[in-house]
């Protein structure tokens, strides 16, 4: 116990060490940290009626954020799979920084649910009484906190073993890994459901909802972690092995094209049906009687998902430099594509035929910015303490200091995030 | 940081300027601390905004649901809520909860062949059911459509012109249907809402944690959110009121149309059947076969508004099989004669809430603003 105690205080004290770019990057963090936290306080004085969000268009930017984020966390999984279903160790250690990110992903999804209600001081009504299994949103509380602790313990657990020079033992993770396998697919099935589920919005009311939601973000996320690994081996001691990459990028690039079709399918069927029903995709692709907001973010978007799909299908995309180009376009394409793309239109027209156009106001976006930093605080805190040890400078027998003074921070770690 | 040398373990091995270094790191670390503070301290300022009367105290914080609440502990809810309208609005309430009757259905009949559009049902409910002014709540929208089709996509919410009714249209109201297979009522994740066995579907105001999936998921847009603090001028305040239907509400809370509980469990009509000046809308006992509206659903061909979605609502529009492509004579001389005695005032028919446009968010800056359209 004390020993635990002990590995938890020096990683803390870890958090805080680090060379001159460490610590202007988490300057940064904090700066927008502290910028959301104060529009959240004005939220709080004024209520929502700070952000965009209208009764015709009642979610917007925050749970669009959620929804992608959710995609993000379940990504983790891209990684566990290769290395514990078809054995492929070398990327053994890479899991963890999978995992570390799918923590930090739900950590930033359960905060943008926590900023969109309109009573957060409320929130214990969800222990006194739960609608479960009916509400589909108690089904998300569930799986999303429980992906969070199966993440943490994972992570935790070898990380753990690694400060103490132990060999993990295989009967404390390994039937979690495979839990969280099928858990992580679980998160973004359910988060899916939340819109699928509803006649009302016909927009949502579709069965390709749940397997476009999975392919996005199985391109997304593990894009996001080549950008996060690009960085850490150019800026820790830690050694990314080429192969890793070029897993990522076959992920990537399957993921990517499987979205595409799925789009396209959900496209076709909206605009060759050309019933009553496609008002919502005619508005998000084409505009509906003069209002045309999302269409040139829409369009953005599949252009950056087209030209990345290309480029990774392209063998010029094996060097890294083009990895990392089509994994930034591709992740702000699907942010685009699934967050605004995906929420907003569904309420426009209003199931009363009403057209209202949605933008997020400053004070909405100060708020999605800050927790997008914390959450990166948090992932980069998590990284930075994580490789000294998974690299052996920080054990339990090794003198704080030692294992402190060798280091190169894992600065500016995900610098390149949407 | 100094004591971190305790956990250290036994193989340290300091130099001999460790304890130089030690102060000036602390030094640094205290001003970086007391930055850091003084930042916090900046960034949660706006928090001193919050009145006492927004924040919830201890005994709104432990208030169980609806449903859980001993009668003792709904009086002591009641009284606490009487006093809080005391406070805010200087009027004693004649607040209580009103249970349903038994055996009583309540069902909504609406003679699309007599609706004017003119719009008084949408303001007497908003004078019955204490809204919020600015921004204003409206429960009712009246869609004007044109005459054959009800594809709500073709229809105008915010007609405003001087020849309503216009004849090449019909007038259509719509509000909460109360629905017997609601939507609203399955996705709450708090069980903050649902159907009573009258029929009407009802909002817990102080257990709604405000996360509106109901609003998304109704079909009928007919759930509101206080995206403001509601305002309410203290002599538009409507004293008769009951705990689920329309004492006034907080800011972060949905609400929604309840059919006027208050009146239709104790007898009365609701407030915008009271107002039609036409007598196009009939509401009552679906389970007495002697009442107007079982005589509807037995002699008229009524329908529900999308009937696909499978929501089973309570709600009932018909037209007058005598006129098939003309609102009722009758129903046009009435709003003539209105029109002919409220001038002005008719004729200019109030509008429909629009999306906030009196609200702007005061944190934005004008730039954004202008961004933004």
């Amino acid at each position: 116990m004390r020993t635990y105690l002990t590995f938890l205080f020096r990683c803390f004290r870890l958090s805080f060490v680090g060379d001159a770019r460490y610590y202007a990057w988490m300057f940064l963090l904090t700066v927008f940290v502290l910028l959301g936290i104060n529009a959240y306080c004005k939220q709080l004085v004024y209520g929502l009626a700070t952000t965009g969000m209208t009764d015709q268009v009642s979610w917007g930017f925050y749970i669009a954020n959620f929804t992608f984020l959710v995609g993000m966390a379940a990504a983790a999984v891209m990684l566990v799979i290769p290395v514990y279903i078809y054995k492929n160790r070398e990327l053994h250690d890479l899991v963890i920084f999978g995992e570390l990110f799918a923590v930090a992903a739900i950590i930033m999804a359960m905060l943008f649910v926590t900023v969109d209600l309109g009573r957060p001081d409320r929130f214990q009504h969800l222990m006194m009484r739960f609608n479960f299994p009916v509400s589909m949103l108690t089904w998300d509380v569930l799986v999303l906190n429980g992906y969070l602790l199966l993440n943490l313990h994972i992570c935790g657990y070898l990380v753990y073993c690694a400060y103490r020079r132990r060999q993990p033992s295989k009967i404390f993770y390994i039937p979690f890994v495979f839990v969280a396998i099928v858990w992580a697919i679980s998160i973004h099935t359910v988060t899916a459901f939340l819109y699928s589920g509803l006649g009302g919005r016909p927009f949502w009311n579709s069965a390709v909802v749940a397997p476009r939601f999975l392919a996005s973000a199985f391109a997304a996320g593990p894009a996001f972690l080549i950008l996060s690994l690009s960085v850490l081996a150019k800026f820790t001691t830690y050694r990314v092995p080429e192969k890793a990459f070029l897993t990522l990028r076959n992920i990537v690039t399957i993921a990517l094209a499987i979205n595409m079709f799925l789009l396209g399918s959900e496209a076709f069927t909206e605009f060759y049906t050309d019933s009553a029903h496609g008002a919502s995709a005619k508005y998000l692709f084409l505009g509906l009687h003069g209002r045309t907001a999302l269409v040139p973010w829409i369009w953005t978007a599949i252009a950056l998902n087209l030209v990345a799909m290309v480029l990774l299908f392209m063998p010029l995309s094996r060097k890294l430099p083009v990895l990392q180009t089509a994994s930034v376009m591709l992740i702000v394409g699907i942010w685009i594509e699934k967050g605004m793309g995906m929420i907003v239109p569904a309420f426009i027209p209003t199931p009363l035929g009403e057209i209202v156009e949605y933008l997020p106001t400053m004070n909405e976006t100060l708020v999605t910015l800050g927790i997008w930093a914390g959450g990166i605080l948090i992932y980069t805190i998590l990284v930075r303490v994580t490789v000294p040890v998974l690299t052996g400078r920080l054990t339990e027998d090794q003198d704080f200091e030692a294992a402190t003074t060798a280091s190169s921070a894992a600065a500016e770690h995900a610098e390149v995030h949407p | 940081m100094t004591d971190i040398r305790i956990w250290e373990g036994p193989s340290k091995n300091h130099s001999g300027s460790e304890s130089e270094q030690t102060r000036r790191s602390f030094l640094r670390t205290g001003a970086a601390a007391v930055g850091g503070m003084a930042a916090l301290a900046a960034a949660l300022s706006p928090l001193r905004e919050l009145s006492s009367d927004d924040v919830p105290n201890f005994d709104e914080f432990l208030q169980k649901h609806y449903k859980a609440m001993t009668p003792e502990e709904m009086e002591a809810a009641l009284e606490r809520i009487r006093k809080k309208v005391e406070d805010r609005y200087a009027v004693r309430p004649h607040l209580r909860d009103v249970k349903p009757m038994e055996g009583v259905e309540f069902v909504y009949a609406l003679n699309l062949s007599r609706c004017i559009g003119c719009r008084k049902c949408v303001h007497a409910c908003v004078a019955e059911n204490n809204q919020s002014r600015s921004p204003e709540i409206q429960y009712i929208r009246v869609i004007e459509m044109p005459r054959g089709s009800l594809d709500v996509e073709k229809g105008n919410h915010h007609y405003d012109h001087p020849t309503v009714p216009d004849p090449s249209h019909f007038y259509m109201p719509v509000q909460c249907h109360q629905c017997a297979n609601p939507p609203c009522v399955k996705v709450c994740p708090v069980e903050a809402t649902w159907q009573e066995p009258d029929g009407i579907t009802v909002i817990d105001y102080d257990w709604c944690i405000g996360c509106r999936y109901c609003e998304a998921a109704c079909p009928y847009w007919a759930r509101r959110f206080n995206f403001a603090k509601p305002s309410l001028p203290r002599e538009q305040l409507n004293p008769n009121m009951s705990y689920l239907s329309n004492r006034p509400r907080e800011r972060g809370v949905m609400e929604k149309c309840h059919f006027c509980l208050h009146r239709t469990r104790e007898g009365r009509m609701p407030a915008c059947v009271e107002i039609c000046p036409t007598g196009s809308r009939k509401f009552g006992n679906v389970l007495d076969p002697k009442s107007e509206v079982s005589e509807i659903l037995k002699t008229k061909r009524v329908f529900v508004l999308k009937e696909d979605v499978g929501t089973l609502p309570r709600f009932f529009y018909y037209f007058d099989e005598r006129y098939p492509n003309t609102l009722d004579p009758e129903a046009v001389a009435i709003a003539e004669r209105l029109k002919a005695e409220e001038g002005d005032a008719y004729g200019c028919l109030p509008g429909a809430a629009g999306p906030r446009k009196d609200f702007v968010a005061s944190s934005t800056p004008e730039w954004w603003n202008g961004a933004r359209t």
